[in-house]
């Protein structure tokens, strides 16, 4: 058997693959995150907190309503990105003008509030979402057996990454955002709704967090505080990949899903630290991040 | 004579006053009872004790009249968010300012292991319901703590003897990366390999864990016939569930959970759990006793009771009778008549307290019924076997504790 570095080479292909998917998670998570701080300057510490109400809502959905995954996959999203603009019309708005800081400490003091209800009314066990009849069942790969609702996540999540980047890079709309934030003065002398525009934008990064909850219900637990461990991460990769870089977060999360990945195989102990300690060296070496300008 | 005199006055005046001193300190100071909760109430570990646990504990307050011997007993609680130096920080402010007879609750064996140093320096008194670790009353232990409810031992003991009986000789491990989850690790290894199984391998991974499919697809791959879980609560869920999304079980390999709460299979439901091997110190539904206490808990929370959620009554009540006993809230004191006193209730059966602080008494090895056995949600487990309390636990021969003379 082929060896590498003393793992078989079957179960390093499988790590590989579990990394990928992993990276792809990570990627649509801090994509949302990107696009929220490139365009409108607001580190959203409500993320995590939003991509957990994502979950939620498709578990209660299926529970009460009897609303199947596929549509939950669509309305879910719009649902909660519609919560969010609600947010950013009606708090974040009016401490736009001020620090950073405050728009971090009001999305982190609603993410704590959302959290503790759902704690208060459901525990924190969780429960769990069935995966959709057409995706259960395996792929035997040869290397690994791969869940087929795992191999559907990974796509989904690189399909929804590449089309917003190609969005907000390469469309008109696009093309207006980024410059209403870059001078908005100047956009809304041309005729241009910037505070619609912010708002939209708000609300499409806090969908792509409720995406990826639905992506995430079947796979974790369904819990109040399944997003609270994951947002560290996610802002490392934002900060590895350079704040508000949008090719960034996507690279970014990719590989430091696979770097992850392979940590979990030669010294698992370390695993929930080497994207950390990545951050630590980026920021030594290039304090903007990979794909960040320097500013 | 004189002198004579004087020095028999002054002697009786000194034993007087001797005597009051006693007779001050036979009661209970301030006046009160305070009972201290401290528990992970947000965390992982909220389900099997948390606020439920507290709700335990006011029922045996409750029960018990709400008063000893006049002093009325007073309750609060604190999370301790699975932190070792919140956990002791908050016992040390406890002491400092409010005074507090007995610590009660205590779930994550590291906090536990910080509090019972904490307890130890004011010489406190403290139960532990929820934490694992065998360590605790092993080379962790104190004069001050009494542990309640189970440990690694047992769990090790009695399910991986059992599957180890059944032909699964050979094992992986998944440890959680702390106290505990190595306490685990270290008995199964012992009763796995003195049963004639063999150990291929084992991952310690960080606590807690979100993703295990990657430690799922290394247990695959070691070839091992049983995936043992040392790990617990929200972390042993996540494997759990992974390793059925991997066709684990499919693929000819087993699961044995070391340490499974109630609460984690309702969590998971009886699809994916159906058939596990596990040890239990108590489960609701296993005679008339337990269900009658398990009926009351029911009607305040609409959950049934863990084992831990149990234990806290059963160690509360223990320990009011005890101090109504003596008179006193001296720690040592109410300790001593504790340990002097078999515990016999709905809870426990042969129990003892023993010098190194381990309350045993009788486990059980249970397995997960399947959803067609199961008559109702809270039916999950079947009993299969007794496991008598001097055989459950580390025998006191093999102990390295310093209160045990060996």
């Amino acid at each position: 058997m082929t060896m590498i570095f003393g793992v078989p080479l079957a179960v390093f292909m499988g790590q590989l693959m579990l990394g990928l998917i992993n990276g792809a998670f990570y990627a649509l998570l801090s994509l949302g995150l990107a696009v929220i701080f490139g365009l409108l300057k607001i580190v959203n510490f409500a993320h995590g907190a939003q991509y957990m109400l994502g979950a939620f809502a498709a578990l209660l959905a299926l529970e009460y309503l009897g609303i199947n995954y596929w549509v939950a996959l669509l309305l879910v999203p719009l649902v909660v990105g519609g919560l969010g603009m609600v947010i950013e019309r009606y708090l974040l708005r009016r401490i736009a003008h001020l620090d950073h800081l405050y728009g971090l400490l009001l999305t982190f003091g609603l993410a704590l509030i959302a959290e503790g209800s759902l704690v208060n009314l459901f525990g924190v066990s969780g429960s769990s979402y069935p995966t959709p009849a057409a995706l259960q069942g395996g792929i035997n790969l040869g290397f690994m057996f791969l869940p087929t609702y795992r191999a559907w996540v990974l796509v989904a999540a690189l399909v929804v990454c590449l089309g917003t980047w190609f969005i907000i890079e390469r469309t008109r709309l696009g093309a207006y955002l980024r410059a209403g934030t870059e001078n908005s003065a100047l956009m809304q002398a041309f005729g241009v709704n910037v505070p619609l525009l912010v708002t939209l934008t708000y609300g499409f990064g806090v969908a792509l967090a409720a995406f990826a909850g639905v992506l995430a219900a079947p796979l974790y637990p369904v819990s109040p505080t399944m997003g609270s461990s994951l947002l560290i991460v996610v802002f490392a990769v934002v900060v590895i990949g350079g704040m508000g870089s949008i090719l960034g977060a996507i690279i970014t999360g990719l590989s430091m899903g696979l770097i992850e990945g392979l940590t979990k195989v030669y010294y698992p102990e370390a695993a929930n630290t080497v994207i950390f300690l990545v951050m630590i060296l980026v920021l030594m070496l290039r304090p903007a991040g990979l794909f960040g300008k320097e500013t | 004579m004189t002198f004579l005199r004087k020095t028999l006055a002054s002697g009786i005046a000194l034993a007087a006053t001797a005597m009051m001193a006693t007779g001050a300190q036979a009661e209970i100071s301030d006046n009160a009872v305070r009972i201290g909760y401290l528990a992970d109430m947000s965390g992982t570990y909220r389900d099997l004790a948390g606020p439920g646990g507290l709700v335990a504990l006011e029922m045996a307050v409750e029960d018990f009249g709400g008063s000893v011997n006049g002093a009325p007993i007073e309750v609060f609680s604190a999370d301790d968010r699975n932190s070792a130096d919140v956990g002791a920080n908050t016992v040390r402010g406890w002491f400092d300012q409010e005074n507090v007879d007995l610590v009660a609750g205590l779930v994550a064996s590291s906090v536990t292991i910080a509090v019972t140093n904490v307890l130890k320096e004011h010489n406190g008194l403290g139960i532990v319901s929820g934490s694992a670790a065998s360590s605790i009353t092993n080379e962790h232990c104190t004069p001050n703590h009494i542990h309640w409810v189970y440990d690694t031992y047992p769990l090790a003991n009695g399910t991986a003897k059992a599957v180890v009986e059944q032909g699964g000789d050979s094992w992986f491990l998944l440890t959680a990366d702390y106290a505990f989850g190595h306490a685990l690790e270290g008995d199964v290894i012992k009763v796995v390999e003195d049963s004639g199984g063999t150990i291929v391998g084992k991952i310690r991974h960080p606590f807690p864990t979100n993703d295990f499919s990657s430690y799922i697809l290394q247990a695959q791959g070691s070839g091992a016939k049983i995936i043992g879980l040392a790990n617990a609560g929200a972390d042993t869920v996540n494997a759990i569930t992974t390793a059925s999304q991997f066709g684990v079980v499919q693929g000819g390999q087993q699961l044995a959970g070391l340490l499974i709460f109630l609460s984690d299979v309702h969590a998971m439901g009886l699809e994916a759990t159906q058939g596990l091997l596990l040890t239990t110190g108590w489960y609701w539904d296993m005679d008339d006793e337990a269900r009658e206490w398990a009926e009351r808990y029911y009607e305040r929370t609409e959950r049934m009771p863990t084992m831990v959620q149990a234990g806290i009554y059963s160690s509360t009540m223990h320990y009011l009778k005890a101090m109504e006993e003596v008179g006193t809230d001296d720690p040592m004191t109410v300790k001593t008549r504790m340990a002097g006193t078999p515990v016999n209730d709905f809870f426990s059966r042969n129990g003892r307290i023993r010098e190194d602080g381990r309350m045993v008494h009788d486990m059980y090895l249970a397995q997960v019924k399947s959803p067609d056995e199961s008559t109702g949600e809270w039916d999950v487990y079947e009993i299969l076997a007794t496991i008598p309390a001097e055989e459950a636990y580390r025998p006191l021969s093999e102990s390295q504790c310093d209160l045990v003379q060996n």
